[in-house]
């Protein structure tokens, strides 16, 4: 089958040989989604399944709507009318896109971290403390010990621990995006969505962001968005390609990147189209 | 095509042209400066700020015109501040391609640009003439209408330059909406909403027109704001006109003191706003 795959283009290096083989239990369950911008159809009857404590990986050429979906499972877009999804996203039992649960728990439990990095104009402190206050009341001392081991899980606390409280608009775009981390598992979701997190990152600041996506995923179901396939590939244990607002297929992310079922896939990581 | 030679004498009559009118408008406005300098200064003398206004010939200061603008602006701040700032975050967070969204933005564009005549008219007419005359609350009321489209204004202009991914980053937290607002979006606009205000007192501050109906002027001193009230504005406007010259040079050293007042303001908004970015 690799017969037909650029022989100068081979992901398969980049696979690495994963514990995510393992079987996990499903934690979001998507089931005959719709998505819809105003008159634009941008998701179409999408199936498939995401496995607790694992990584998966979200690829495809723009506007295929991978971003739209990862935004329908913490229902960012509840924020903009026009915007509406129709079928079942089931976590833990509850349709997360049922009108009749409140978006902000839905919000605290599915985490997201955005493309760019986004400090809040405050202390670093702060940064964390504003999304820990939201739900939760902690005396000084616990949201101490909260901020430490959060900025410590990001491997950010080294870098910050003198300046906890100096503004986070400070620090460089990759510490940015770290803290960003930080501060949405200060929350305690259960699954963190990334957006194409380092694609406004350095090389070195990326390689920090994947090795902390693999310590992550001890505790955290993990999804991300991603044009970069190599990052894919050495990321997530499962990896689902999208094209024109459908899912072509999903998989171990070994198996999508050596040996696709679909021709469309094997096109799109090969760099034929995309 | 034409050649070089006269592409630049071309070139070169534009720029000649422009700098031109702008040295014009310099000029013009450095006129009005020295002027006010030359006037103003000799007659700030510190009776001005220690002694209310006297009948001609007595001497006296503008202590009660001073005090009395301070008051009715700072009422009229209190009024229209929040007034203003959460018109401007209603129609920047929730009143994008709304019908009240539109219509309020209408409604504040014509406020903006109304001669503020209008406004003084209009308080006589709905607060004057009922409540049985002028007082220092109209003239405060007056001035609030003036600063609340600047304050939409700005406001909403300096939160829809918060970026979009700010407030979804904080919705993304499962934060409620107010709170997104409080803690996120006005954090991160702070300083142009501040220079907004800053710059609507400006605009209040120098406004004689919506007073002349309504808080009258007042040559006594008097911090009773149901009762006329002096300003600084009407004491210039009812001072410079008159000839005696005491009076004139007294409306000049308040005239001094408005620009001055006023110049600091813009001073201070542009390093507030310089400050963050």
């Amino acid at each position: 089958m690799t017969s037909a795959v650029d022989p100068t283009f081979n992901l398969s290096s980049a696979v690495a040989a994963k514990p995510g083989a393992v079987e996990t239990p499903t934690k979001i369950q998507v089931n005959k989604l719709n998505f819809y911008y105003g008159q634009n159809h941008a998701l179409k009857n999408i199936n498939f399944t995401i496995p607790e404590k694992r990584v998966t990986a979200m690829i495809g050429p723009s506007g295929c709507g991978k971003s739209t979906l990862l935004r329908v499972f913490n229902r960012m877009y509840d924020l903009y009318p026009g915007q509406r999804a129709e079928g079942e996203v089931m976590f833990d039992g509850v349709n997360v896109v049922g009108k009749e649960l409140d978006s902000t728990v839905v919000r605290s439990r599915i985490g997201m971290v955005f493309q760019k990095p986004t400090p809040f104009p405050m202390s670093i402190y702060d940064n964390i403390a504003f999304g820990v206050r939201l739900h939760e009341s902690l005396n000084k001392a616990q949201m101490d010990e909260r901020v430490e081991s959060c900025l410590r899980k990001a491997a950010i606390w080294e870098e910050t621990k003198d300046r906890l409280h100096t503004s986070a608009l400070g620090m460089s775009g990759g510490q940015q995006q770290r803290l960003c981390i930080a501060r949405t598992i200060a929350v305690r979701p259960e699954v963190i969505l990334l957006d194409e997190p380092t694609s406004a990152l350095d090389p070195i600041s990326t390689s920090k962001i994947e090795d902390l996506i693999d310590e992550l995923k001890q505790e955290f179901t993990i999804v991300i968005v991603t044009h970069n396939m190599q990052q894919a590939a050495r990321c997530a244990d499962r990896t689902a390609f999208f094209y024109l607002g459908e899912l072509v297929e999903v998989g171990p992310s070994d198996v999508i990147f050596t040996n696709p079922k679909e021709i469309k896939t094997r096109d799109y990581i090969t760099g034929r189209f995309g | 095509m034409a050649s070089l030679a006269a592409r630049r004498a071309k070139d070169n009559a534009v720029k000649a042209i422009s700098t031109g009118f702008a040295a014009l408008a310099i000029v013009l406005l450095a006129w009005i400066l020295l002027t006010l300098l030359a006037k103003g200064l000799p007659a700030l003398g510190t009776n001005v700020f220690t002694q209310i206004t006297l009948p001609p010939g007595q001497g006296g200061g503008l202590l009660n015109a001073i005090v009395g603008s301070l008051i009715q602006i700072g009422i009229a701040l209190l009024i229209g501040g929040p007034i203003g700032i959460f018109a401007g975050t209603f129609l920047a967070e929730n009143g994008k391609g709304t019908k009240i969204g539109s219509a309020t933005r209408f409604v504040n564009d014509i406020l903006l640009s109304a001669p503020s005549i209008l406004v003084g008219l209009f308080i006589y007419q709905f607060l004057v003439v009922p409540f049985g005359g002028f007082s220092g609350w109209a003239g405060s009321i007056a001035l609030a209408i003036l600063v609340i489209p600047v304050i939409v204004r700005t406001t909403e202009d300096m939160l829809n330059l918060v970026p979009v991914g700010l407030r979804e980053a904080a919705f993304a937290l499962g934060a409620p909406q107010w709170k997104v607002v409080i803690m996120v979006t006005w954090r991160a606009a702070r300083a142009g909403i501040v220079t907004g205000v800053l710059l609507a007192i400006a605009r209040a501050a120098g406004e004689t027109a919506p007073l002349l109906f309504t808080s009258l002027g007042n040559n006594g001193w008097s911090l009773d704001l149901s009762k006329p009230m002096a300003s600084l504005p009407i004491a210039i406007y009812q001072y410079a006109g008159s000839p005696f010259d005491d009076w004139v040079s007294l409306a000049w050293a308040g005239a001094l003191l408005i620009t001055v007042g006023v110049l600091l303001l813009n001073v201070v908004s542009r390093v507030v706003l310089a400050r963050t970015h």
